[in-house]
């Protein structure tokens, strides 16, 4: 099996979908005479040509208006946003027209519409440039939130995104793009709304998504080497939620450890809290643990940002919190 | 009419291509249009008093030769879409009456299945994209819908409108930009009835005449009299034709009027009833039929009739709403996700 990165594997994954279907088209800054901001979309321009990969001017929201509409009247869109934390401008759009255009008209419009670019923290940008905003969009009935943590993932999750007939939110991560790992070659498709158990263990389950999920796994590994066996759940989709991977696993470890790079106020790792609770408090030997970024703007200074991050250290140190 | 401004490029606007003359039953069609959208408003003024029709509710008399006009010019294949003041074109488009009005009663056999509302009208089978309540926020959509159209060679257009309180809202300039950078066969109709909600046009917009706005991007921008039927068609035609033979955006400003405030819920303060009543004077129905007259190309009796024709149309689609069922509860969850035929494992509307 190749190896790739993940920028790398998110790239066979829109040329073979754009191969497969004329009429799924990539648009966003910076996507085709310079090759991607993220180098995502390297080489799609000479491939496809200027008609099916399209450079915007920086326009969020009237590019993203523009794809819905063209969504609605049958073609494919795949948006890129050169990070997601530029998508609040076309908030509106996102949410007011491609996920609900289809409710209001009683069902009359389809929305076939991926959009997708960098997201999360890390990386010094600053707080404009730092948002991991999921849970804005996991938020709004009809979207579908998917959030790859490894490269595989990222390919067959981003072809099953681009053949969905539904709008979906296609969120990867900065950190993540070197990222290297095995990946199936040509058609390999990750079924939208399934999480995946990373690591098998049975002291403790940790639930995460994207960058958490290494954090999670990195300190996993250390707490492998003083006895405890953690399992890790990456979650892949933050929406639909697969609740059953995750009661499956609660219900043999009976330990839960939520780790996430949202702000800690109604994120998602509060739904699987509140779900756990309802649902597997016999289950429970422990109070469920939820660990967020902290609750401040994202700060520039390294050693600050990472502070603000759940990292592995403060993984490590919730993990303990639960078994002592 | 104000002239436009010389800076904006109307010569562009230009086509070889003509108007047709309209022959005089399709003359009385477009009065009968008219005059049925008067009627639909007023059964629905009635039945928002009633209490029937909740929600928030704008009404369209006094505009009606903008979308008539307007719509009429088009072929059936191109697509239409506007903001929340939108029973007029879903009408003009051909959308059935009684759907319309089952729809603001918020029933199952609205147009909408009773989940859209006023705002929120679609006929997609028409060619009618909706209904949209943010102001602006549909111009990125018509601009989708033209790319669309000119992506797929299809040859058609697409009508595009807003308010003039619309035209300050970033979405409408971005669009704009993207249309006239891209060359998309769009017309984006202006319908300038002065007032956004309660704010005259002199406090909201900067720059007279809005077509103004089209010159920065070096667009064809046409100003038309939205009291005149016969004008708004030739102006939209000129526009259409642009569109058509040169996938070229346009920008059209039609001045008009509303008579009634900006949705039911509006006592109108901000302007007199004196006002109202001049304005009432240049009415766009009134016009049309004394021009009808006047070409003889109809008798006052058979224009009564059709008044007479409409208002019981409008009944019967006020007695249709009224007497079609509520939407089950369990409806609630349908409409949401179209179903998948390249993942179908991925069954969202079963979460």
């Amino acid at each position: 099996m190749p190896t790739l990165t993940y920028r790398e594997a998110l790239n066979e994954a829109l040329s073979e979908e754009m191969e497969r279907d004329d009429r799924v088209m990539l648009m966003g800054e910076e996507v085709a005479e310079y090759d991607g901001a993220y180098k995502v979309s390297k080489g799609l321009l000479k491939k496809f040509g200027p008609k099916r990969i399209i450079d915007t001017p920086i326009s969020e929201t009237g590019f993203s208006g523009l794809a819905i509409g063209a969504a609605m009247y049958g073609l494919r869109p795949v948006v890129e946003f050169m990070t997601w934390s530029f998508s609040l401008v076309a908030y509106d759009q996102i949410v007011n027209n491609a996920a609900q255009v289809r409710y209001m008209s009683g069902g009359q419009l389809s929305v076939p519409i991926v959009f997708r670019g960098s997201s999360g923290g890390g990386l010094q940008v600053g707080a404009t440039h730092s948002h991991t905003p999921e849970n804005w969009y996991a938020n709004v009935p009809a979207l579908t939130v998917i959030t790859p943590a490894f490269p595989d993932d990222a390919k067959g999750l981003l072809k099953s995104a681009i053949r969905s007939n539904n709008p979906i939110c296609f969120l990867e991560n900065e950190k993540l793009y070197g990222y290297k790992d095995e990946v199936p070659e040509g058609e390999y498709l990750v079924e939208i709304g399934k999480a995946k158990v990373r690591r098998e263990g049975s002291d403790l389950t940790i639930v995460s998504n994207s960058g958490s999920t290494h954090r999670a796994l990195n300190a996993a590994k250390i707490l492998a080497e003083q006895g405890i066996s953690i399992e890790v759940i990456d979650l892949r989709t933050i929406k639909p939620l697969d609740f059953a991977t995750i009661a499956e696993s609660v219900a043999k470890t009976n330990r839960l450890l939520i780790v996430e790079e949202n702000k800690p106020f109604a994120g998602w790792g509060a739904q699987v809290a509140y779900q756990v609770q309802r649902e597997l408090f016999d289950d429970l030997d422990a109070p469920v643990h939820r660990l967020t970024s902290l609750d401040v703007p994202q700060p520039y200074n390294g050693r600050m940002e990472q502070a603000v991050l759940p990292n592995e250290d403060r993984v490590i140190a919730a993990v303990k919190e639960i078994l002592a | 009419m104000p002239a436009a401004d010389p800076a904006v490029k109307n010569a562009k606007a230009n086509s070889s291509t003509r108007l047709p003359e309209l022959s005089p039953q399709q003359k009385i069609e477009l009065f009968r249009q008219m005059v049925e959208i008067r009627h639909f408003e007023e059964k629905a003024k009635q039945a928002f008093q009633q209490g029937k029709i909740k929600g928030f509710c704008h009404l369209y008399n006094g505009q009606e030769a903008v979308a008539v006009g307007s719509i009429s010019v088009l072929n059936e294949d191109d697509a239409v879409i506007t903001a929340y003041r939108d029973h007029a074109h879903a009408l003009a488009r051909g959308s059935d009456a009684n759907a319309c009005m089952a729809e603001l009663f918020g029933k199952i056999t609205g147009c909408s299945r009773g989940k859209g509302g006023s705002m929120h009208f679609f006929d997609v089978k028409k060619g009618f994209y909706g209904g949209h309540g943010i102001v602006g926020g549909q111009i990125p959509l018509g601009t989708g819908l033209a790319y669309a159209q000119k992506y797929l060679g299809t040859n058609r257009v697409t009508l595009a409108y807003m308010g003039d309180g619309a035209i300050n809202q970033g979405a409408v300039h971005e669009a704009m930009n993207l249309a006239a950078l891209w060359k998309l066969p769009i017309i984006y109709i202006i319908e300038n009835n002065e007032y956004s909600m309660g704010t005259t046009i002199a406090r909201s917009s900067a720059g007279d005449p809005l077509t103004k706005r089209a010159g920065a991007f070096d667009m064809a921008a046409i100003q038309a009299n939205g009291m005149d039927i016969d004008d708004v068609r030739a102006k939209t035609f000129e526009a259409v034709s642009l569109a058509r033979t040169e996938s070229q955006p346009t920008l059209m400003e039609i001045k008009t009027y509303r008579y009634f405030g900006h949705s039911m819920s509006d006592p109108g303060n901000y302007r007199s009833k004196d006002e109202i009543e001049a304005r009432r004077k240049s009415d766009p129905i009134e016009l049309y039929k004394a021009r009808l007259l006047e070409q003889k190309v109809a008798t006052e009796e058979s224009l009564n009739a059709i008044d007479e024709e409409a208002l019981a149309k409008a009944q019967a689609a006020y007695d249709f709403a009224e007497s079609s069922p509520e939407p089950a509860i369990e409806t609630v969850y349908e409409d949401i996700w179209t179903p998948e035929d390249q993942i179908p494992e991925f069954q969202p509307s079963q979460r």
